[in-house]
């Protein structure tokens, strides 16, 4: 049995990125913040802190799910994948992120993260949605700049769709 | 906002959650997937000292097939009952409604128990349960396991029969054969909280079991037998229904008299 005091600070190891990393945590800190403060990894970015926005959503197992609903110390020994996973090593973009550049799918780019993880692991699961299932999982992300058109565009186009 | 201060507890074995419930009562909640629990610390609405997360608890992570209902274990993620392969034939009604429940990213980690321990009147797992005449599993550690029929276990707004010691281990939803199901609500954007939600279940006679949401403090279910939109309507007219943010509560009225016939017409359909 795991147990964590409050104001107690505990070793929270996980796997990001493929890399093995641990930093130290109080129960009540949420995984968005410890990915950003504790980690260094900014790439996720943290919203309306109550799951409504979208921008926090990371993989955990693989599953897209909102950092901010999640304690840090709950995706203890996860395996937590965020948009600093996207890109090859050289910077090159892969197929979705390339495809958000090529349909104008952001603009200030705060929710990109966020939907880029959501669909990484939608995608993955069913590769050739219809336009009204993309609209569907889109449904849990808040855009202001942009609007969805273009966003739903740079889905279909990493699809492989029209 | 960041949640107030709170012990973590993540037992292994359901023996061990119990006894952390017994010690603690009141002062603890469980954690399953935290995704209507970790929102209202977040927002400071509710404090607790203790958080007990069964989330990985393996035995209570498993659906069971036990005849003549399908009992789900407090740890399935809505998402993992989407999509298990018997969904559609087994419980065509959630079959209907889990699309509906929050959005796909929350249902990766928000669990079908959670979302009827929570009980908000809005929401579609309740009102499913309510519709079928489910059952919620409840266990202590002093009394043992019992079971506690949907109509009297959600009492009114996020307020239930749980007692303080206990943990509710699975929630069993009838399998209806040969009837008709459907489930619609209407709200401001998929994957919100619905302003009026609405679950029919329809028998070959034309008798319809129907249950509304979002217009008391908990699911209300009535039997209705033909002139589906004079019943609805006489209905509607005794209920107060209740104002807030989103909608007025004659607005809710119409929505109800508005969308529950189609609702019924499509159950009907289904049975025939």
């Amino acid at each position: 049995m795991r147990r964590v005091n409050k104001n107690e600070r505990t070793r929270v190891a996980l796997t990001l990125n493929n890399r093995k990393l641990a930093a130290e945590a109080e129960p009540r800190m949420l995984l968005s913040d410890f990915l950003r403060h504790a980690l260094g990894a900014t790439g996720t970015h943290v919203g309306c802190e109550h799951g409504v926005c979208g921008c926090c959503t990371v993989l955990i197992d693989g599953a897209a799910t909102r950092s901010c609903l999640t304690l840090a110390v709950q995706a203890e020994g996860s395996d937590v994948r965020t948009v600093e996973s996207l890109a090859a090593a050289d910077g090159k973009l892969n197929a979705l992120q390339q495809a958000f550049r090529n349909n104008h799918a952001l603009q200030c780019g705060f929710c990109t993260p966020g939907i880029l993880m959501s669909f990484t692991d939608f995608l993955g699961r069913n590769p050739h949605p219809t336009e009204e299932e993309i609209r569907e999982v889109l449904s849990g992300h808040l855009c202001r700049c942009t609007g969805y058109a273009g966003i739903v565009a740079a889905i279909k186009e990493a699809a492989g769709g029209p | 906002m960041k949640p107030r201060p709170f012990d973590y507890v993540r037992p292994d074995t359901v023996e061990e959650a119990l006894a952390l419930l017994a010690e603690y009562g009141d002062d603890a909640r469980v954690l399953a997937g935290g995704q209507s629990l970790i929102p209202m610390l977040n927002l400071r609405l509710i404090e607790a000292s203790v958080l007990i997360d069964i989330s990985r608890i393996a035995a209570l992570d498993g659906i069971r097939d036990l005849g003549n209902t399908i009992e789900i274990g407090a740890a399935v993620t809505q998402n993992a009952l989407m999509a298990w392969p018997q969904l559609a034939q087994k419980l065509p009604l959630l079959a209907a409604a889990l699309p509906l429940v929050g959005h796909f990213q929350t249902r990766n980690k928000g669990t079908v128990c959670g979302s009827i321990a929570h009980a908000d009147p809005s929401s579609e797992l309740p009102l499913a349960l309510a519709v079928l005449e489910g059952q919620v599993v409840l266990r202590s550690q002093k009394r043992g396991e019992h079971v506690v029929a949907a109509a009297a276990f959600q009492r009114d707004m996020l307020t239930t029969a749980r007692a303080s010691d206990e943990l509710i281990v699975a929630v069993r939803f009838p399998v209806i054969e040969g009837k008709g199901t459907a489930f619609n609500e209407v709200a401001r954007r998929h994957g919100d909280f619905a302003i009026i939600a609405v679950a029919a279940v329809a028998d070959w006679r034309g008798a319809t079991q129907v249950g509304v949401g979002g217009i008391a403090g908990r699911p209300l279910v009535r039997r209705i037998f033909n002139d589906s939109a004079g019943a609805v309507a006489a209905w509607a007219d005794e209920l107060e229904g209740y104002e807030d943010l989103h909608a007025t509560a004659a607005m809710r009225r119409d929505l109800f008299k508005n969308l529950a016939p189609d609702v019924i017409a499509e159950a009907v359909r289904c049975a025939a």
